[in-house]
């Protein structure tokens, strides 16, 4: 689950064009839309790509994806679950 | 009614300049993408969404930045201000980037994140929320700078409308071809302290 979430973190970053910042910056329960990293909805849209082509896992439900994209945990817990 | 150049600025893939002075030269002949960068780091910008721009939206973002340097534009009337812009190849280069990502139908993954950017009234939108500009903006696809339109435009702008600045000028990207000159324009005080409007813009008609 670890190395799951590293390589999240990686992908997040790249994905989104994070610049300056590293896996390092990432905690694992920190908020990533809003007051936390400051997500907005385009990067939302952005992640659930990034499931679906490299997890090959679909988010239907929008009220599903809100939890699923609280915190990198939620998201490394939520591929582990399908997998 | 008189109008003057407060300030300008110049953004090529050689340098980027303000008001004529060169503020960092692309002596390696880097990319857009490293150089864009460079300008960035070197002015300082705390601008965390610049990073997340198509190239077109970079490059005016960077030029306004130049050209707004002396302006405290957190606290002028967004209303009273317009931008006119002149653009060439509208948001081809990520039209392009957009379509690559869905051309192949068994590898379908267009980028919502690209796809925002396929249009170069975004550019205009990037402008708007930096500055807080809340008066008219347009860019006009043009075959080349068509100063006279623009200044002809801006001159009219500002006779009908009681506008206090406007950003005009041009902002044109492709991948190894891209320039910017953007122009703040504002009514003469009649001190003479700017250059004029109608005799240094009209200088640009070609």
């Amino acid at each position: 689950m670890e190395n799951l979430k590293e390589k999240l973190k990686v992908e997040i970053i790249e994905l989104l064009n994070l610049e300056e910042m590293t896996p390092a910056d990432i905690a694992n329960d920190e908020i990533l839309f809003g007051e936390g990293l400051g997500l907005d909805s385009i990067d939302a849209l952005e992640l659930i790509v990034l499931l679906e082509k490299n997890y090959k896992l679909k988010i239907e439900n929008p009220e599903e994806g809100k939890k699923i994209f609280r915190s990198i945990n939620t998201i490394a817990e939520f591929i582990e679950s399908k997998q | 009614m008189n109008l003057e150049i407060i300030s300008y600025s110049s953004i090529t893939s050689h340098s980027a300049s303000s008001n004529g002075e060169t503020i960092t030269e692309n002596l390696t002949d880097a990319p857009f993408a490293e150089f864009s960068k460079s300008i960035y780091k070197k002015l300082e910008v705390p601008y965390p969404k610049f990073f997340k721009m198509d190239e077109l939206s970079k490059l005016a973002f960077l030029a306004g930045e130049i050209v707004l340097k002396e302006i405290d534009t957190a606290n002028w009337n967004g209303e009273k201000v317009a931008i006119i812009l002149g653009n060439k190849n509208s948001s081809l280069s990520s039209d392009q980037k957009h379509y690559e990502s869905f051309k192949d139908r068994d590898n379908y993954f267009p980028s919502p994140a690209i796809f925002v950017y396929t249009l170069p009234n975004i550019m205009m939108g990037e402008l708007c929320i930096r500055h807080k500009i809340k008066g008219e903006n347009s860019v006009f696809i043009q075959e080349k700078f068509d100063a006279q339109f623009l200044y002809d435009y801006v001159q009219h702008l500002f006779e009908a409308e009681a506008y206090e600045y406007c950003i005009t000028g041009w902002a044109d990207y492709l991948p190894n071809n891209y320039e910017a000159h953007l122009f703040l324009i504002r009514k003469s005080s009649g001190e003479d302290k700017h250059p004029s409007f109608s005799e240094n813009f009209k200088q640009l008609i070609r």
